[in-house]
């Protein structure tokens, strides 16, 4: 087994609210190890941003950690002041956004920005760092020629792969991508996956996959993990994952999404009938006992945890 | 790139022709020249000499067309009152406004650019809502009672600061500064602060409302997520994209600065072209009112102008959208 | 749909009185407000003294500091009294009234210029539409006391010399008035292209309602409530820019004096000691107008959060 890169344990991020709290992440635990791609899938507001903004330490106030804890190797990275925090940001873990196209300051050349990160990071000099942000151009085949050009100059698809050159440019040992190809023109989505792929399986650094798309899930990741209301719903090796879902949520998600590899357009999509819940109307137990079509009785006042096994569901564990 | 500064040359020159109109007409149908030159006993021939030499006989345009020509030599001609060559009379003064502009700008660009930022970034802070309240009261206050309160505190009660005047002046070839002296500089500080007062809070509220608007954004969000340090962030990043809008809102009240100066002349008897503007609407002195618009008019004119082509230089988004509209 | 909806039904939806209650600052700037208005409008029953009858001021009553007996007629006036032994209460109370006047019918005076403009333009489209709004754009570049100044000017040297003074308010509202147009113009228009755009007003139109019925009969009652937000705040400039412009001299004369002239008046007195005479001018004028302004906020907020 390779080594443990990121440890979560039993995280929970509170917002406090007029009314009460809100909990828009609940007693999560994962580990990431080196080198993998592990893909959190979930429909939004299910808390798979939220958990990439904790781990890097960007939860908008006023939410902030109330319980848990976050290992970076043997550093607990879930409590740090600013600077510290600085440190490991953009260094150790870095992030891509969704948008590529307000991801970038519009002011500033792309050059610039990636000089900037450079420079903020490793102990070079500002010539060295122009050439490490040449090559980083050149690796995810941008023209070098284009150094000086503002991010406008450039395509959604060119921007995004702009902000992953950014994201590798202080070479960190992990990338949290949030839905980075989602804001993409579909033709382009692809590529860009594959070459965030790609780079990351050269550079040996391992990425969290924040999206809501099953497809890019299955030709993505080595892992993945299904969020459900600001918890984990399942967990596993994405293969096995696929071929044999377990918690019925999981298997709602897998199908409905359309397989095109079979031609199968005849057949219906099938579809999870009424919506997750809002954050404050959480229901007891099971967050989703009430869409459940194999709910048990216990459901709705137990609440099921991940175990020994993959799933947080009380068809696979004792009471 | 030239072509849009051409074009946008273009519109100045309009206004400016429109304003030149306005002064004309002002200038020659407002209160009565010849009645004014000669007083109410001429002789009927002393004044059909006086209309022909003025060329009131002329038709329009070619009075406007002379009007214009005049005043881009500089040659307004005389005062009602006193019988002095207006331009002379700006020439003299113009030096006394200009600086106490110029001092009232930075003043207020200073304090207002620290004062937006400080309060946007500490915007939950106990020092932030005092500011932000104080502010408001500010707004509230009109310059002249700014800057009598100011008097009444700091030259009446304490005795500090002079009320009046522009102290001793330092004559460097026809400009006359109040800079370079000890005395010179004490009068500036009370106008200067009642005529900048107001633009500083206005570019306080401006540059925090856009601060925290840009502080929102991914770009920042983003750069924080690269580990760059606050301090890069809020002013690397955040202050350059703030600027922009406020450059504008900055450039046009510099203008207000000018008209402004008026209410802050007479109150502190600062001897300007705004106090000289006020006796002369008291007086209709009619000269000087045509005179006085034109210069500020012109004033405006190229504030606007420099305030166009410097967003173009800053923000590259606008200078390539104005190019591609140019070349489609 | 809005253009069937009463005034009332729009007062009430707007839980307007529910956030009113909910605001102290707002409530304390209301009632001051209103105070200040009824003072002004019962001036002749309220003041102590009339401050214009001239017969009634005793010299000797002159520079009499507040809630002090003059030293030689024994008389004890509130506020004091100024160098000519004018009540100063009295002539605060005069000088409201005229501010207010001056402020209220300017406003008035800029509304339905803008309002009307405004609804033309957007309306009719075309040149008078860059007509309009070209002179608007080009106005506001200018600062509207500038504007004011130079109608002033202008007019009185129209005016022959002996009625400059006598006309001075009439010339003081009409200048105020035409600098503060715009605003109210840049709205209206706005609203109006997006209603005449709307189905009912094509169906009236249909029906053969005249232009002029279909402005103000069915575009008009959408722009009620942004025209009050800005007829409000700009309620708050006009006050400061009649006393600014009687301050320096060229707006309300000496026989008519406004809180401006009462400031302009105090402030020769400041070096030598009598401070009554220009702060509590000083002080109402403030109230006057950080009152109006706060409760300009507050209705922008309550009724156009896109005003903002």
């Amino acid at each position: 087994m390779s080594e443990t890169i990121l440890s979560v344990r039993n995280l929970r991020v509170v917002f406090p609210h007029r009314h009460g709290v809100l909990v828009p992440i609940d007693e999560i635990s994962f580990d990431v190890k080196k080198g993998e791609i592990i893909g959190f899938v979930g429909e939004s507001g299910a808390g798979k941003s939220m958990t990439g903004a904790a781990i890097i330490g960007l939860i908008d106030p006023p939410g902030y950690i109330e319980r848990g804890e976050i290992w970076l190797k043997e550093e607990r990275i879930d409590q740090l002041g600013i600077s510290a925090a600085n440190r490991i940001r953009g260094r150790r873990i870095s992030m891509v956004f969704q948008d590529p196209l307000t991801s970038l300051n519009p002011l500033r050349t792309i050059g610039d920005q990636l000089v900037e990160t450079i420079l903020t990071h490793l102990p070079v000099s500002a010539d060295e760092a122009k050439r490490k942000a040449i090559a980083g151009l050149e690796e995810v085949d941008i023209d070098p020629e284009r150094f000086n050009a503002y991010p406008h100059e450039f395509s959604g698809g060119m921007r995004q792969r702009v902000v992953i050159a950014l994201a590798l440019s202080a070479e960190p040992e992990l990338i949290i991508a949030d839905e980075p190809t989602t804001a993409l023109d579909v033709s382009v989505q692809a590529q860009v996956l594959e070459l965030l792929k790609k780079l990351c399986r050269e550079h040996g650094a391992s990425v969290i996959l924040i999206t809501h798309d099953m497809g890019v899930i299955a030709e993505t990741t080595d892992r993945v993990a299904v969020l459900y209301a600001g918890r984990l719903a399942e967990i596993g090796d994405t293969q096995t994952l696929l071929r044999d879902p377990q918690h019925p949520y999981t298997k709602g998600l897998i199908a409905s999404t359309p397989s095109v590899e079979y031609g199968d357009i005849s057949t219906e999509l099938f579809q999870i009938t009424g919506a997750m819940p809002r954050l404050d109307a959480l229901p007891d137990g099971c967050a989703f006992h009430p869409r459940c079509g194999q709910a048990l009785a216990h459901c709705a006042t137990k609440r099921p945890h991940i175990e020994r096994n993959r799933v947080a569901c009380w068809l696979y564990n004792d009471v | 790139m030239l072509l849009i500064i051409l074009r946008r040359l273009g519109q100045s020159v309009f206004v400016l022709f429109l304003v030149a109109f306005v002064s004309f007409m002002m200038f020659r149908y407002v209160g009565n020249p010849v009645d004014n030159l000669l007083g109410q006993e001429a002789t009927v021939e002393q004044r059909e000499a006086l209309i022909e030499a003025l060329g009131l006989n002329d038709p329009l345009h070619t009075q406007y067309l002379g009007f214009v020509t005049r005043a881009l030599q500089f040659d307004f001609g005389n005062s009602y009152r006193g019988a002095q060559p207006v331009a002379d009379m700006i020439l003299e003064r113009l030096p006394a406004t200009l600086e106490l502009a110029l001092v009232s700008a930075l003043f207020a660009m200073l304090f207002g650019v620290i004062a937006g930022v400080y309060t946007a970034i500490f915007r939950n802070g106990f020092s932030a809502h005092l500011i932000m309240s104080t502010s408001l009261i500010g707004v509230s206050l009109p310059t002249f009672l700014i800057g009598v309160l100011l008097i009444w505190l700091f030259a009446v009660e304490l005795g500090w600061l002079p009320s009046f005047g522009r102290g001793e002046t330092v004559q460097i070839g026809f400009w006359s500064t109040s800079l370079l002296t000890v005395s010179g500089l004490k009068s500036m500080v009370l106008p200067a602060i009642t005529l900048g007062l107001y633009q500083m809070t206005l570019i306080m509220r401006l540059v925090r409302a856009e601060m925290l608007e840009i502080l929102r954004q991914d770009f920042i969000r983003f750069a924080r997520a690269r580990g760059l340090p606050e301090r890069v962030v809020y002013f690397g990043h955040a202050l350059k994209n703030t600027l922009v809008p406020v450059i504008t809102v900055a450039g046009l009240q510099l203008g207000s600065i000018v008209a402004f100066a008026i209410i802050t002349e007479t109150v502190f008897q600062w001897p300007g072209v705004g106090l000289m503007f006020i006796n002369a609407v008291f007086f209709v002195d009619i000269p000087v009112m045509s005179a006085y618009l034109l210069l500020v008019g012109t004033l405006f004119v190229v504030i606007n102008l420099i305030v166009d082509l410097l967003y173009l230089a800053i923000d590259p988004r606008i200078r390539d959208s104005q190019l591609k509209r140019q070349s489609t | 749909m809005s253009a069937k909806k009463s005034l009332m039904g729009r007062f009430r939806e707007s839980d307007f009185l529910y956030d009113f209650k909910r605001s102290p600052v707002t409530v304390v700037s209301f009632v001051i407000v209103v105070m200040l208005i009824l003072l002004a409008v019962f001036a002749d029953l309220v003041a102590p003294t009339n401050p214009f009858d001239a017969g009634s001021l005793n010299l000797m009553n002159g520079f009499t500091p507040p809630m002090q007996p003059n030293a030689f007629t024994g008389e004890t006036f509130y506020l004091g009294t100024d160098d000519q032994g004018r009540d100063l209460l009295s002539a605060i109370i005069f000088g409201l009234r005229v501010s207010l006047f001056v402020g209220l019918t300017a406003v008035i005076l800029a509304m339905v210029l803008g309002v009307s403009l405004g609804l033309i333009a957007g309306y009719r489209g075309g040149w008078v539409d860059s007509l309009i709004m070209r002179a608007a754009d080009i106005q506001v570049t200018f600062p509207s006391i500038l504007i004011a100044m130079l109608i002033f000017g202008i007019a009185r040297g129209l005016l022959p010399p002996h009625m400059r003074d006598e006309l001075a308010i009439t010339v003081l509202i009409i200048a105020i008035g035409l600098s503060e147009w715009v605003p109210f113009a840049r709205t209206v228009r706005g609203t109006t292209m997006v209603e005449k755009e709307k189905e009912y007003v094509q169906a009236a139109r249909l029906i053969g309602l005249g232009s002029g019925q279909i402005m103000v009969r069915h575009i008009l009652p959408n722009v009620l409530s942004p025209v009050l937000v800005i007829a409000t705040i700009t309620l708050a400039l006009a006050i400061i820019a009649e006393a600014t412009l009687s301050f320096l001299g060229v707006g309300a004369p000496p026989t008519e004096p406004s809180l401006g002239t009462l400031i302009r008046i105090g402030q020769d007195f400041l070096f030598s000691g009598e401070w009554w005479i220009l702060l509590f001018p000083a002080a109402t004028l403030l109230a006057l107008a950080l009152s109006v302004n706060l409760l300009g906020d507050w209705l922008r907020d309550i009724l156009n959060p896109r005003l903002k």
